[in-house]
């Protein structure tokens, strides 16, 4: 099973989580004033990477909060967690490198679960 | 704070009787030397959220910070659920709190869930059946509590002592998790 790192429990199973979709993709302050082009950009539009993607989970059966994650879409290697509202943490690797580094989820980094 | 919280509206025994009868077979499963499961003894529940030292005043309670872990005092046991979330668990009728805490909700969910108790050096492997956590006393240890899953149904897991664990569950799921720790209980 997947080993998710929420920031606030630390490292735990898949089966608590929920996904919810790519990170940092903020609602436009003035929705009227957006043709339907841009409407449909933020609406649906994607980045869908090979490689690293920040993304939001739900650590829904655990402490019930959302936060975001860097994963490598393509190792399914989670980078990094952060709290939810908070920007991705610089020194993480971009969509664009194709391979993610080796896993940093251990417990020294996450403390005991 | 709601005046509805009283002694009397957490006890509505005569309103609500089919409220204290388990949903599942209560007799106490026993495997000696090995496992002890069996139903928590009846207790009052409330969830919290908001303010840890607003709502420990008014419970008299220190509220746990950390996250996953419980602390008891005054009979009182408090159980961290999430970053501004605990559970409180006590006796009948003795949660009322003693001073309102504005911006805070209190909700009463003595009848939402059951308990159940398994006790024995069997209880770890026995819940491994249906709960992916590790829970070996390093990474699990005595005085952790989360919200984890058991089998398809979502539970709190409470380590009260090496060999001795609590286990809520909302009471519809109460007789799956229960089935389910039975088939799993060593012969
Ligand atoms: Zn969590």
């Amino acid at each position: 099973m997947l080993l998710i790192p929420c920031p606030i429990c630390g490292i735990r199973p898949e089966a608590e989580f929920t996904y919810a979709g790519e990170a940092h993709i903020a609602r436009p302050a003035e929705p009227a004033s957006l043709d339907d082009h841009a409407w449909g950009e933020f609406l649906y539009a994607r980045t869908n990477p090979k490689g690293d993607h920040a993304e939001r989970w739900r650590h829904t059966h655990g402490c019930g909060r959302f936060f975001n994650a860097v994963r490598n879409t393509h190792t399914d290697r989670f980078i990094t967690s952060y709290l939810a509202g908070t920007a991705r943490p610089h020194g993480t690797p971009s969509a664009a490198s194709p391979d993610a580094p080796a896993m940093r989820n251990d417990t020294e980094q996450w403390g005991q679960a | 704070m709601p005046d509805t919280l009283t002694p009397d509206r957490l006890q509505p025994r005569d309103a609500l009787p089919i409220l204290f009868e388990l949903p599942y077979d209560a007799r106490p499963l026993v495997v000696p030397g090995r496992l002890l499961l069996h139903p928590a003894p009846d207790l009052a529940r409330l969830v919290l959220r908001g303010d840890a030292s607003a709502l420990g005043v008014a419970f008299s309670l220190e509220l746990p910070t950390q996250p996953c872990r419980a602390v008891e005092a005054n009979g009182r046991s408090a159980l961290w659920l999430g970053p501004d979330e605990w559970l409180l668990l006590a006796s009948p009728g003795t949660l009322v709190p003693t001073v309102s805490v504005p911006g805070a909700a209190v909700v009463d969910a003595g009848h939402r869930q059951v308990g159940l108790i398994l006790e024995g050096p069997s209880a770890p492997d026995v819940l491994a059946a249906g709960c992916p956590l590790d829970l070996h006393p390093t990474a699990f240890p005595v005085g952790m509590c989360t919200r984890t899953v058991f089998g398809k149904a979502e539970i709190v897991l409470w380590r009260q002592d090496n060999a001795r664990f609590h286990v809520e569950v909302w009471r519809s799921f109460a007789a799956y998790v229960h089935g389910l720790l039975e088939r799993a209980a060593p012969l």
